[in-house]
Order: C-alpha cells, then sequence, then structure tokens
C-alpha cells in the first residue's frame, strides 16, 4: 500500500526528520489560507499515486496567496495519469543548494533492508542506479541490529556530504530507519533531501510504501489508504480476502493459488486467448469468498467465458462447488462456465455441481482450450 | 528414498486444535506420516482425533515427551513468528510453515534467527514437503504422487500439485517434493533444495517451479551450472502477468525490471535446462 507524500512526510516528521512547514488543502480556499499563514512563496504539489506529478503540471509555484488559490483551483481540476487530484499540499518553499537521496527498501537476495543515498537527488533512483552507478552509497541494515551510527556515517562520506551536515544526516537516517521498521514498510525514501541556502537539511518530498501483510498491526496506517489508486474491483476483492488483478482479455479466472492461477493465464495466453484477469481465491477459500470472487469476476462486462480450476490442497473442492452454486443463485449469468476440479473432496464437489450446467473439464490444457471455444461461442451469439 | 522427510520423520504440529491444523492432521495420519504430538498452549494433557495425538503445551515440552524432529506450523500469520522462533529455540531442527501473510521486516529476522541457529525453515507461505510412501509434512495431497526419482522443487504450492499430478499420470514418481513457499524471503531457497537433490542417491532428475520476482531462478541456473550433474526441468509461472502487481504471492512482482519470466527462463534454458510451456509438458522433458 503506498502512502501520499503529504502522509509520508508527517510521518517522516514524527522521527524528527525536518520537512518543510506546510498543509494538506482540498479546495482553492484553503490552499489560499495555508499560503497566507506561511507567507512569502509557497509550491502547491498535487497528491496522487502516480510518479512523474512535476512533469505532468502538478507540481507547481506561487508568489502570493491569491496565485496560490489561482494554481491550487488549477491543479485539483487536473487528472494525472487517470487519477484525479483531490488535495493538494501547500508547502513553504524551500532555497536549495544541493539535492540529494536517501532511501530505504528491501534487498530479497540479501535478505536484508539496503539504505541507499546519492549525491544525484531529485531524479528517479533507478534511473540513477543504471546510467551512474558510482553516485549510489548503499548499507545493509542487520535486521536483528537496526542501522548503526558508522553507516549512517559511511553513507554521509559516500557521497561527499560536507562534514558539518553529517550529525544531522545521521538522525534523518536514524528517524528514516525507525520509521521504515516501525511502520512495516517496503520503501521509505526522501527525494530530494535538500541542502538550503542556509545550510540545513530538509526532506522535500517523501514517499512510503507499506507491506500489506503487516497493516493488521498498523490499523491507523491501513485507513489513509487512498481508494483512487486502485480499480474498484481490487477493492472489492481484498475485502473479501481474494487477489484480484484486472487485465484486457476475455477469459476470466478462479484459480486456488497463486502460481496457478499465473499458469493457468499463461496457458490461455499459450492456446490464443486473453485472460481477463489474475484471481487467486487462496487457501482454505469457503463457499462466501467463492461466490464474491465468481461475482467479481461476472462484474467485468468483457468476460465471455469463465475458467475455473481448482486443485484441492488446503482448500477443499466441494466448499468452492458450494460457493459456486450459491453464486450463480444470485448472479443469473449467461457467460458460459468451465469447471476443473481436482485434489481434496474433489469428488464430492464433482457431485455438487452435477446439476450445474457447467462444461467439465479434466486437465488445465482442456480447461483452457474449452474456455477459449466457449467465449468464442458466446461472442457468436451476441 | 528422499530429502528432509520420511520415515523417520517425528511430526509435531503447532497449532494443531485449529481448524486446519486438525484437518490436515488427520490427512497427515491418514497417509501414514509419524506425528507424535501437537502443541497447543492452555490444552497441555488433552488429545485429539480420538486419542491418536496429545498435546502439550510447549514446543520444549513436546519433545522431551516424544523425540519430535520435525514441526509444521498451521497457526495465524501474527502469531506463526512467534512459534517458529519457538521450534528453533526448542532445538528443532527442521520447521515446515504453512502460513501465508508474515509481515517481510518479520521474515528478515527469523531468516536470521534461524540462520544463526542452524535451524533449516521451510516455507513461509508454502505448501510442506510431500516424500510419497513414506511422509507428508503440509497440505500436499497424498493421492497425486507415487514414489519415484524425480525431485521436485516449487514457490508455488497448487501449480506444484499440478506438476505431481501430470507425473503420476505417466507413471513418474517423486522422490521428495518440497514447496519453498511463495514469500519474498523465505527459509529455503532453490540453490538449498537443488544441492540436497544433488547428493540424494534416489533422485535421478529434478523439477523446478519458478514464477516471476526475485532472482532466486536466476541464482539456481548458477548453481545447476556448478554443481549439478543430475538433470533439471523447470516450468516458470507469470508470463502473462503485468509489471508492477503482486500476483497474490508477495514475493510474486516484477520491480523495477527486474524479476520477469522472460529473463528466468532465459537463464535457465542458457545453462541446458529444458523449460516447458506449460505444466502437461514437464513430463516428456524429462529423460
Amino acid at each position: 500500500m503506498k502512502l501520499h507524500e503529504y502522509q509520508s512526510k508527517q510521518i517522516f516528521s514524527k522521527y524528527g526528520i525536518p520537512i518543510p512547514k506546510g498543509r494538506v488543502a482540498a479546495t482553492s480556499e484553503e490552499a489560499k489560507h495555508i499560503a497566507q499563514e506561511l507567507g512569502g512563496r509557497v509550491v502547491i504539489k498535487s497528491q496522487v499515486l502516480v510518479g512523474g506529478r512535476g512533469k505532468a503540471g502538478g507540481i507547481r509555484l506561487a508568489k502570493t496567496p491569491q496565485e496560490a488559490e489561482e494554481v491550487a483551483g488549477q491543479i485539483l481540476a487536473m487528472e494525472i495519469k487517470g487519477l484525479p487530484v483531490r488535495k493538494v499540499l501547500v508547502d513553504e518553499a524551500a532555497s536549495i543548494d544541493a539535492e540529494i537521496y536517501l532511501g530505504i527498501t528491501n534487498d530479497r537476495a540479501a535478505r536484508k533492508p539496503v539504505m541507499m543515498a546519492s549525491s544525484a537527488g531529485g531524479v528517479d533512483i533507478e534511473d540513477v542506479a543504471r546510467e551512474h552507478p558510482e553516485k549510489i552509497s548503499r548499507v545493509h541494515i542487520d535486521p536483528l541490529l537496526g542501522l548503526r551510527d558508522y553507516q549512517a556515517r559511511d553513507l554521509a562520506a559516500g557521497i561527499d556530504l560536507p562534514r558539518d551536515l553529517w550529525r544531522d544526516f545521521s538522525q534523518i537516517a536514524h528517524g528514516l530507519w525507525r520509521a521504515f521498521l516501525e511502520c512495516d514498510s517496503t520503501l521509505s525514501e526522501i527525494n530530494p533531501l535538500v541542502i538550503t541556502a542556509d545550510n540545513r537539511l530538509l526532506a522535500l518530498d517523501g514517499k512510503m510504501v507499506l507491506d500489506d501483510n503487516a497493516l493488521f498491526r498498523h490499523p491507523d496506517l491501513a485507513e489513509m489508504r487512498d481508494m483512487d489508486a486502485e480499480a474498484g474491483a481490487e477493492v472489492e476483492a481484498r475485502k473479501h480476502g481474494l487477489s484480484y488483478i484486472k487485465l484486457d482479455g476475455e477469459i476470466g479466472c478462479m484459480v486456488n493459488g497463486a502460481g496457478l492461477a499465473m499458469a493457468t493465464m499463461d496457458i490461455i495466453k499459450l492456446y490464443g486467448g486473453e485472460p481477463a484477469n489474475f484471481l487467486d481465491i487462496g487457501g482454505g477459500a469457503g463457499s462466501d469468498k467463492v461466490a464474491a470472487a465468481l461475482r467479481i469476476i461476472l462484474a467485468d462486462p468483457n468476460v465471455r467465458s469463465v475458467l475455473i480450476n481448482i486443485f484441492g490442497g488446503i482448500t477443499r473442492c466441494d466448499e468452492v462447488a458450494r460457493g459456486i452454486v450459491t453464486a450463480l443463485q444470485e448472479v443469473k449469468t449467461q457467460v458460459p462456465m468451465v469447471v476443473r476440479l481436482i485434489g481434496t473432496n474433489a469428488e464430492e464437489g464433482r457431485q455438487i455441481l452435477a446439476d450445474a450446467n457447467m462444461i467439465t473439464a479434466e486437465s488445465l490444457a482442456d480447461a483452457a482450450q474449452k474456455s477459449i471455444v466457449a467465449a468464442a461461442a458466446g461472442v457468436q451469439t451476441q | 528414498m528422499s530429502i528432509l522427510v520420511g520415515k523417520n520423520t517425528r511430526l509435531l504440529v503447532q497449532g494443531i486444535t485449529g481448524n486446519e491444523g486438525l484437518f490436515h492432521t488427520e490427512q497427515m495420519l491418514a497417509y501414514g506420516t509419524n506425528v507424535v504430538a501437537g502443541t497447543r498452549p492452555g490444552k497441555g494433557g488433552e488429545w485429539v482425533l480420538d486419542g491418536k495425538v496429545p498435546i502439550f503445551d510447549s514446543v520444549k515440552i513436546a519433545i522431551e515427551a516424544t523425540g519430535a524432529n520435525t514441526s509444521v506450523i498451521f497457526i495465524p500469520a501474527r502469531f506463526a513468528p512467534d512459534a517458529i522462533y519457538e521450534s528453533a529455540d526448542a532445538g528443532i531442527p527442521l520447521i515446515v510453515c504453512i502460513t501465508e501473510g508474515i509481515p517481510v521486516l518479520e521474515m528478515m529476522r527469523i531468516r536470521n534467527y534461524i540462520d544463526q541457529k542452524g535451524t533449516r525453515l521451510v516455507g513461509p507461505n508454502c505448501p510442506g514437503l510431500l516424500t510419497p510412501g513414506e511422509a507428508k509434512v503440509g497440505i500436499i495431497p497424498g493421492d497425486i504422487s507415487i514414489p519415484g526419482s524425480v525431485g521436485v522443487v516449487s514457490r508455488s504450492g497448487t501449480l506444484t500439485y499440478e506438476v505431481l499430478y501430470a507425473l503420476m499420470e505417466v507413471g513418474l514418481g517423486a522422490s521428495t517434493c518440497v514447496g519453498i513457499g511463495g514469500d519474498p524471503i523465505n527459509g529455503t531457497n532453490f540453490i538449498d533444495v537443488l544441492g540436497k537433490f544433488e547428493a540424494d542417491p534416489y533422485t535421478e532428475q529434478v523439477v523446478l517451479i519458478g514464477e516471476i520476482g526475485g532472482t532466486d531462478e536466476e541464482k539456481a541456473a548458477e548453481y545447476i551450472a556448478d554443481h549439478m550433474t543430475k538433470p533439471v526441468v523447470a516450468f516458470i509461472a507469470g508470463q502473462t502477468a503485468p509489471p508492477g502487481k503482486r500476483m497474490g504471492h508477495a514475493g510474486a512482482i516484477v520491480e523495477a525490471g527486474s524479476g520477469l519470466a522472460a529473463d528466468k527462463i532465459r537463464a535457465l534454458e542458457a545453462v541446458g535446462v529444458g523449460v516447458a510451456k506449460q505444466p502437461a509438458e514437464i513430463p516428456s522433458l524429462l529423460g
């Protein structure tokens, strides 16, 4: 789950990281008031969960409160990469001498968090990594020890930060590490961290991504989720504990297990069809979950047939079959369905579905081919 | 005829009184697995399944009473880390964690801790292990594989069943099947299992089932080139997965251009590994 810039910076501030004075506004009038309070020049920044806000015209300077009102009004009327701008952050404008990068993410291969700093701040760190890898300093953080002082100093030295700023830099690095750790973040970055004209360090922009698996222990953070950033069906799916991702094809898929769900999508493509979605009902799914899954798949108007592929392990095929029957009682549909059940309680599952008028398949390849044929036939009859 | 689990496994089930724990304990017993104990704090002294398995309050007491040498965890994500630490601390050499949804920072601490202890953890977010004809530890259905000489290692659960079933249909059996799990940080990686299959006299060839995300398959390819004499066949799921989206498994995501199925397939093919286009093709690629 991604947090907005203003949310990330508020969290950073709680951990002692200096951020510009500023507040978030939902209307141009609010933006004007905030600009009046701050006095002087302000930066109006759109709060949307996509990159490239600046290039899209979503970050602009205003010299007076009147100008702030006008600019905020324009930005609040924008859509950036398909997402509506609902809020703007009005920040005091800073005089910048230099821009650096400071961030933490997880290094899967090293199985440790890695803190990265670069003298090339203000640009995408992935571009720096590709074009100027020598400009990035890295330290791996032992998850049992946490960030040590010498590591923060190593980073400061690694990016040639002036020595009089090392102490402040170290405090910011420790604050960022604690924010990362205590919020169960998978990415926390300050980009840019600027050196101001009066020689202070200031976190001008902030970004946090949180571990979805850890939100159970951060109910306050979980509430910050921006539903705009996700397709409505994905939000609905998550409510039911399902993992759903919409794609552009015509064959809906309901599968248990992420690996098998991906393999099912791949095999549909292999035989010339296009999957309409990824959907993993998860391990041990009961009939309620299955019914919700089927409703979500059938709500996609592009879906011409549905492939249900269940290989029972922790999931019991009879439970899945009951869910399918329940869902079909609610959602009357003409969309043909191809079902393949195998594994735990498969026989019971097949018996439950025997009266449900479904196309049955023995193998995954058979199921994929039948769902493609069914989709094509459905199109012809319409 | 096995690696990690087999006839000598003396299994402890952590979370034996939960729905899934109890259901799968029954399945494991029915398969012939030697389930010697279960734990459920506060219920020590009771029994489950008509007196078949005794319950203990802690892993330590269970080991002292029964000589358990392997534990399997069926405990929700918020309590599963504690269960792993408890088993590792009690000295169990092999822990299998079925639980999905453990926070990644928690897994980093766990991995570092068990590496120091010398404990082997399989999973989390995995289906466990099956040595056909000997023992099953976890949730892999017992009736989809027969004893044989193919070692199977996989990041997936149900996709693994698909492959075991495809092998069985043409009369091929497995020495052991190991589900290492779909999380970005796990206890056991491909190369750990490949090394064990290479050393196991009963394993003649290996099937590796990977998916998008991370670089474990690329590392496996390097390991195969340098250390494996036995033939390896692979399948990689997620060729149609869009970038930047987490495909169900916490670890199945293409990030910053890394973790693509195509890169993994290329790396494996470059070292002579046959990569199947669909699961059903795997048997025909085996010798």
